[in-house]
């Protein structure tokens, strides 16, 4: 009784809807009298009156319906008209229930509700689930479907017989039969029924289907059986696709990572310098995409959405230039000392921390997201967020365009060349204080790229770039220097083994478990994965 | 003959640090128990355990520049060392505490009811034993540093890779330190101690006597740094640090000599984070943040790393700067240590020691150079400047 309800009330909602969407079909004229037969002389009247009403077709129909069931339609003891009342002190606020326009209010005393039994609320609600089922409405027949799929009334399975016939929309109709699926497996159908029901629900969505099926999963007999199967075979689908989720968020996590990690592979690759104010290019990035964002919003609001493409070179230039200063005012000077290096940039980052502290407060600031990179999509059963994926795409990316500029451009083979041979570099008339110049802003610059990025997915504050430098540390180490490749290799395999072992470790432990691997990974490849062949002692 | 056989293991630099602090382990409690407040040579209890605090601090920088100045092992995670210690002795303290709590558990520390523990893990039994708690003080960093050693030393891995990994190190304490469930009080850590061998934590007695104490050890911990590197073993670490591959090819075994100075090392900092955590009362997960152990690298930087007397001199400034900073411009406080950071490492690479040297040697030149009335040749103004050294390639 009490899913019925709900079930009206559903339908009532979407029957109002309708009604204010679609044109009837037929006119008051022909409506009036059959509505007023629901005030018949005893139920079966009111049972032909209601199945006349459902062969006209028309929309206002199932709210009609609705109102029976829910025992809001009256009729006035005066003139025996038929209206929908709501109670109102000691009147009931009355509506013409063919056209909608508001009554005089008739007292409590003038009007009689019109009685309904059980048998006529199944009546009614076969007709109002009928009536759905074959709405005009694509939405509506979902709708229907999907209510049907849920309460697995038995009741319904005619209808939906019906409905599947009549269905054109392919979706709809392997929605359908899933409800019809539902529906036998949890009435009294035969077995072979019910087999044929298990097939068809075990090829729809698997977490749906586990739930129809486990209490079948103890029954005797050949249906049992079937059910265990399927049920065997949907926790090994789950199971894949649980992987593929793990990849999937292991790569995201991974493009994280990377983003990072690319900058400082490169700057500790090419100068043997671990810049530890790495992390506050990362974060000045990312104020660069929130300042940016801060002028589009005052000045041109309608190119919000480019915001970030706009911040990209922005954030390129800001952390790039102040790489640049670092690296001609500190890093020159300790050339050859990788410790001291370490202990002055890590100066550098507390003061730039600070200076951002001191200029825009040490809370989070908002950036806000282009409405390309909100919401999320449909893969198999997992659902994605276009925002997981764009930073996959845009790690890859300033990933290639890095090779590229590696391969294929003059700095990048000087780049090489210093890095492989500082000495013959220098010899060959390569001036490798630019050189490193220019390689720790490029470094920077691209942190600053990476702080775009991060800023969509983490809190822009003072402290962002201290939670991502000992990972991208990790990622650098256990990938080996003076090749990007395995700083790519690195950060994937380490984004993936961080999410295949959080569900069995929790996500802390998972954290501690990678960085236990990577310290017994280090006894067999001191220098990383893909570490540069040489013959010196000391690297 | 004692005396003889312990000045033949310091130099006078160290006899004089050992001496002095022998003498305010002394007088220090003394002034402040005997005299009364309105004496101007009274110490007032807050300056007894802030002091005290400092020495702590200050025996982590010489255990820091035992392996950082004398064998070039740049470890960025002494303070997990530290933090260790602390929570050794947080754990008898928590003991001690007994039936006296809030949920009144004799057994149970608080933090155990509140998480509907029933018994206590065993990783807890034998804390309610000083003794067992003092050798765990001892055993537990040296374990840790043994083992994480033995394996980063055999593979030869040196330079920023292995300051790294001893980043990660404490990084990945800190991580376990903050769960809840590892059973060591979670982000609240352990506090709320209520006495230390009988005596009440609290009054000024104990706190004096906490300072002796703190006073004595790191005498101890300079005497035995310059017992190591005055022997020939010390010899071979310096040796090390300059040329490890020489030394290897002269047919030491370095990872030996590094794994043995690296663990002594890492005991040395536990017994400073033990007598740490009595006199400020609390340890918790945020000791372990990699922030603190870059922190005691520069205290060493700053005193002048490579001498043993440096470190003592350069934590104790350093912490008090910052105590003072914070309280009177918190603010600058980050600006002014980033710049520590920067300066030292530009312009005083052998701390503030180094800059005495110098100073100390101009001005012996320039008194002789008078006493021989010979006029000064332009390039020996020069000669305070050491040249910048060659960029040397990563390989």
């Amino acid at each position: 009784m009490q899913f019925i309800r709900l079930l009206s009330a559903i339908f009532l909602m979407l029957g109002i809807l309708h009604h204010a969407a679609n044109a009837q079909t037929v006119d008051d004229a022909t409506l009036r009298p059959l509505v007023q037969a629901l005030a018949g002389e005893n139920f079966d009247n009111t049972t032909k009156a209601i199945s006349d009403l459902v062969k006209t077709g028309d929309p206002r129909v199932s709210s009609l319906l609705n109102a029976l069931g829910g025992g809001d339609l009256y009729v006035s003891k005066a003139d025996k008209t038929v209206f929908l009342g709501k109670r109102q002190g000691s009147d009931y606020a009355a509506t013409d229930p063919v056209t909608g326009a508001t009554l005089a209010p008739v007292p409590r005393s003038a009007a009689e509700k019109i009685k309904v039994n059980n048998r006529l609320r199944r009546e009614i609600s076969a007709a109002i689930g009928g009536l759905t089922l074959m709405s005009e409405n694509a939405g509506e027949r979902r709708s229907a479907a999907e209510a049907i799929l849920k309460s697995r009334d038995p009741e319904s399975i005619p209808l939906l017989d019906r409905a599947i016939a009549a269905e054109n929309d392919p979706s709809i109709k392997a929605l359908m039969s899933q409800a019809k699926a539902a529906a036998v497996l949890n009435s009294g159908s035969p077995d072979d029924a019910k087999i044929a029901a298990i097939a068809e629900v075990s090829g729809g969505n698997s977490r749906d289907a586990l739930g129809l099926l486990t209490p079948l999963e103890g029954a005797e007999g050949p249906v049992g059986d079937a059910a265990r199967a399927a049920i065997s075979s949907i926790n090994s689908e789950l199971a894949i696709w649980n992987a593929v989720q793990n990849i999937v968020y292991g790569l995201s996590l991974g493009s994280v990572l990377l983003l990072a990690a690319i900058g400082l592979a490169i700057t500790f690759g090419v100068m043997g310098v671990i810049n530890m104010a790495h992390g506050e290019m990362v974060m000045i990035g990312a104020y660069t995409t929130f300042v940016v964002q801060q002028i589009i919003r005052t000045t041109a609001p309608g190119i919000f959405d480019y915001s970030l493409l706009i911040a990209l070179p922005a954030a390129f230039m800001a952390s790039g230039a102040i790489g640049v200063l670092i690296e001609r005012s500190v890093i020159r000077f300790l050339y050859g000392r990788p410790l001291e290096t370490l202990l002055a940039t890590w100066g550098i980052s507390l003061v730039l921390q600070q200076a951002i502290r001191s200029w825009f407060g040490a809370s989070n600031v908002q950036v806000g997201n282009p409405s390309w990179m909100a919401g999320s999509f449909d893969l198999g059963p997992l659902t994605l967020t276009w925002s997981r994926l764009w930073i996959i795409v845009f790690a890859l990316s300033v990933f290639a365009i890095l090779q590229l500029v590696l391969k294929k451009t003059m700095l990048g083979l000087r780049m090489r060349a210093v890095t492989q041979n500082r000495r013959m570099a220098a010899s060959m008339g390569i001036r490798t204080p630019w050189v490193d110049a220019l390689t720790f802003g490029l470094g920077s610059g691209i942190a600053g790229i990476a702080g775009v990025a991060l800023s969509q997915i983490d809190n822009v504050s003072p402290n962002l770039g201290q939670g991502y430098i000992i990972d991208s540390f990790m990622v650098v180490v256990f990938g080996g220097v003076g090749n990007l490749w395995g700083t790519l290799v690195g950060a994937m395999s380490l984004g993936i083994a961080n999410k295949f072992l959080e569900p069995f470790a929790g996500a802390v432990l998972g954290k501690i478990l990678v960085l236990v691997l990577i310290i017994l990974f280090i006894q067999k490849r001191p220098r990383g994965l893909f570490a540069l062949k040489g013959r010196a002692i000391e690297a | 003959m004692i005396t003889q056989w312990f000045f033949s293991h310091v130099d006078r630099r160290g006899g004089i640090v050992i001496t002095l602090l022998v003498a305010i382990a002394v007088l220090v409690p003394l002034s402040n128990l005997l005299l009364p407040a309105t004496s101007p040579f009274h110490v007032p209890t807050y300056l007894v355990s802030l002091i005290g605090k400092y020495l702590t601090y200050a025996m982590l920088a010489v255990a820091l520049d035992l392996v950082w100045g004398f064998c070039g092992i740049l470890s960025l995670g002494h303070g997990a060392f530290f933090a260790l210690g602390g929570y050794a002795m947080g754990m008898y303290l928590m003991r001690q505490i007994g039936a006296r709590g809030v949920y009144a558990d004799p057994v149970l520390p608080d933090f155990m009811v509140f998480l509907n523990w029933k018994e206590l893990p065993w990783f807890w039994y034998g804390f309610d034993s000083f003794w067992f708690a003092a050798l765990m003080v001892l055993l537990v960093p040296g374990v840790l540093a043994f083992g994480f050693g033995w394996l980063a030393f055999r593979s030869r891995v040196t330079g920023v890779y292995l300051s790294i990994i001893t980043q990660a190190l404490t990084y990945a304490l800190l991580l376990a330190f903050f769960r809840n469930d590892m059973g060591f009080g979670g982000n609240n850590g352990l506090t709320d101690f209520k006495d230390i061998l009988g005596f009440n934590i609290q009054a000024d007695i104990t706190r004096s006597l906490l300072f002796a104490t703190t006073a004595l050890f790191l005498a101890l911990a300079v005497f035995v740094t310059s017992f190591i590197v005055r022997s020939k073993l010390g010899k071979v670490l310096v040796g090390v640090r300059d040329a490890e591959s020489r030394m290897r090819f002269l047919g030491y075994r370095v990872d030996r000599f590094k794994l043995f100075v690296w663990t002594v090392s890492a005991m040395m900092a536990g017994v400073a984070g033990a007598l740490y955590v009595p006199q400020v009362g609390i340890i918790n997960p945020s000791e372990f943040e990699p922030a603190n152990s870059i922190e005691a690298v520069i205290w060493v930087a700053v005193g002048g790393r490579g001498t043993i007397i440096g470190p003592i001199i350069g934590a104790v400034l350093v912490n008090f700067g910052k105590t003072y900073f914070t309280a009177a411009f918190p603010e600058i406080w980050l600006f002014a240590l980033g710049a520590l950071f920067i300066v030292v490492t530009l312009f005083l690479p052998k701390g503030i020691l180094g800059l005495y040297g110098t100073w100390k040697s101009k001005w012996t030149d320039r008194t002789a150079r008078n006493r021989d009335a010979v006029l000064p040749p332009v390039a020996a103004v020069r000669s305070g400047h050491t040249p910048i050294p060659e960029p040397q390639a990563a390989e």
